[in-house]
């Protein structure tokens, strides 16, 4: 039997955990009515996101003159939206993907909660392009169809269409790899469930799962082959976006560091939603012994990793633009922490440089309140690391008379905390009806990390599982 | 003679990964084994060779970025050409650069899509099917053994015999 090393911390935490205990804490919302918490969370939920689909129906009727933009500044929240959104869906697709192939255990408990964010946040981010348009009803003219304009195509020389195909191929292969997990999961609440609807709605979604062995066999290798190919292909879309800003000329985008810098970005803020989420969830579900202190000390640490790339991303932009000497470069800078968006740019590298290396304490790092706080702060930090990016560069262009500020209007507001809203809605349904643990692949670590069987010597093992009798 | 199916319950994959070794060490063969997660180590034992599903995404992959080659080749040189800052699209060739993000993305959606349809097909597992594991608990905390009588040498009796020698939690035999 496989162990490991006796100094590395369990990942399952409790003396009386058996398989059945796991599938009974894990399903437990599943199988009782919902808590008076959630549907309050819910209620609040429902309304912001039926107001940022007001906003958004307001917006398609009108048209985006009602946003803040002018003529200097075409592109500002919805893009910084799109951006932050993205970002977000990286955490999720690293975890489960990444951490599989460096095989790290930890990965368990929250990949598929993380995985969940990843999709939703993937979905929330693709909306801003499309209402971008203007003209959504037109969204099909970025794919390369055959058509009646003297058989104009899309330009495949553009990162904006590299996009198109990035976006989608990561939104639907990481669907695909959240789903294939769930399966297994499905089919033990099918197996369990006593109504008739819940029963039904579960063989359907269990797809029949019989978990013999060949499945299984099967099950673990498409999930490493899919692991080996979303690994890419996380870090393929964030540069992907970079490329949106990072091949035009405009001072402050046209940068060579953009493609890591974005991917090292996205992952910080995406590890910072999943502590926002999994504090959480683990308090309202009651997941302690499954999601522990040491899983939360893990995701600080990535954050510490990730936010000190992205630090010295924004040193070395700052370096590059005084040592190019051209003129319009390091003006892009200079107004940037000196100009009028000069607070942004403070609260960004407040957020994002200064403030996650409290984490190099451990009392801090493993301080469940701290970590919330360092969350929420992180994700404001990388909010404004877009904002930074996209207005300050484009607001003070080349012409001073075209110089300009931009204002959000009520309706950037409406759509972009809508977003948050139908998130919420989607990852509150999902909390309630889908097993929020991956708990099968929970049970396969019981053995070699949890806490009962870890210290056990050999002996006591056999005592306790004989295999003759 | 009629076939039977004997299912040898445990409680835990250990013990059943070890059952498993015994029996097969006293020639019985195992047809099938249930469990509620991937049990290591098991597939050499029952005889299970390698799956050949990695294979299929490579060549699904393959698939997709010749597909994306050929696709662009046609909207972007061959059928419209488009001559854009000055550096118009002579040959795929020279367009490669700016045609690899979007062959690599078409490759990748194909080899995983593929795969997945390949997988759920070869499991025999799509909305609607029916499930076939013999006991519910095998996705909760049950490891079942699947033996059939006409799979080997050794009577009903015998195999019974066998497996009463494991720390098996329940025997239970089904005609088939």
């Amino acid at each position: 039997m496989h162990k490991e090393a006796a100094i590395r911390e369990p990942l399952i935490l409790g003396n009386d955990i058996t398989y059945s205990k796991i599938t009974n804490d894990v399903l437990h919302t599943i199988e009782h009515s919902p808590t008076k918490m959630w549907k309050i969370l819910m209620t609040i939920a429902v309304i912001i996101a039926l107001w940022g689909v007001g906003s958004i129906l307001y917006l398609l009727g009108v048209g985006i003159g009602t946003w803040g933009l002018n003529n200097t500044v075409g592109w500002a929240w919805d893009i910084t939206n799109f951006v932050w959104w993205v970002g977000i869906g990286h955490a999720g697709t690293l975890i489960s993907a990444v951490l599989l192939l460096f095989r790290q255990k930890w990965r368990m408990a929250i990949n598929r909660p993380a995985e969940a964010m990843t999709i939703f946040a993937v979905f929330m981010a693709g909306t801003f392009p499309m209402i971008h348009m203007g003209r959504i009803w037109m969204a099909y003219w970025v794919l390369p169809l055959p058509n009646q304009f003297g058989s104009l195509w899309v330009n495949f020389n553009s990162p904006l269409l590299w996009d198109v195909f990035a976006i989608s191929t990561y939104m639907s292969v990481s669907l695909v790899f959240w789903y294939i997990g769930l399966i297994p999961d499905f089919a033990s609440i099918r197996d369990r469930a006593k109504k008739p609807v819940p029963k039904l709605m579960y063989a359907l979604l269990s797809f029949g799962w019989t978990g013999n062995a060949k499945a299984w066999q099967r099950f673990e290798e498409v999930s490493l082959v899919l692991a080996g190919l979303a690994t890419p292909l996380v870090f393929s879309v964030h540069s992907i976006v970079s490329m949106d800003f990072a091949t035009s000329v405009i001072p402050g985008w046209h940068t060579t560091i953009f493609p890591p810098y974005f991917v090292a970005g996205a992952v910080f803020s995406g590890f910072a939603m999943v502590q926002t989420l999994m504090l959480i969830v683990r308090k309202a579900m009651r997941l302690e012994a499954y999601v522990t202190i040491k899983h939360i000390e893990y995701m600080n640490i990535v954050i510490i990793v990730t936010g000190s790339i992205v630090g010295v991303a924004y040193l070395t932009e700052l370096f590059m633009s005084y040592y190019s000497g051209v003129e319009y470069e390091s003006y892009a800078f200079i107004n940037r922490f000196s100009g009028p968006y000069a607070w942004a740019y403070w609260s960004m590298m407040t957020c994002n440089v200064v403030s996650p290396h409290l984490f190099w304490f451990k009392k801090l790092r493993t301080s469940l309140g701290f970590t919330f706080f360092m969350s929420i702060i992180v994700n404001i930090g990388m909010w404004f690391e877009r904002f930074v990016i996209i207005v300050t560069s484009v607001h003070r262009d080349y012409l001073p008379s075209s110089w300009s500020m931009f204002y959000p209007t009520w309706v950037d507001i409406g759509v972009y905390i809508g977003t948050i809203g139908i998130f919420s809605v989607f990852y509150l349904l999902f909390l309630k009806y889908f097993p929020v643990l991956a708990f099968n692949e929970v049970k396969s670590i019981l053995k070699s990390s949890g806490e009962k069987y870890k210290n056990m010597s050999d002996e006591e093992f056999h005592e306790l599982h004989p295999v003759k009798k | 003679m009629s076939s039977k199916k004997i299912y040898a319950i445990y409680d835990d994959d250990y013990v059943l990964l070890e059952s498993a070794k015994h029996l097969v060490a006293k020639g019985i063969y195992i047809r099938d084994v249930f469990s509620p997660f991937p049990i290591h180590g098991l597939d050499p034992v029952i005889g299970l060779k390698r799956t050949r599903i990695a294979i299929t995404a490579f060549i699904y992959g393959m698939i997709g970025v010749s597909l994306a080659c050929l696709g662009m080749w046609f909207f972007m040189i061959q059928d419209w050409p488009l001559n854009i800052g000055g550096k118009p699209n002579f040959s795929l060739w020279e367009n490669m650069p700016s045609f690899i993000p979007v062959t690599f993305e078409f490759g990748v959606l194909c080899a995983a899509h593929g795969m997945a349809i390949t997988y759920l097909l070869r499991n025999w597992t799509l909305p609607g099917f029916k499930a076939r594991n013999p006991y519910k608990r095998t996705t909760d905390d049950w490891f079942v053994m699947e033996i059939h009588t006409h799979d080997n040498e050794a009577s009903e009796e015998e195999i019974k015999a066998l497996i009463n020698e494991t720390c098996v939690l329940e025997v239970d035999v089904k005609n088939s």
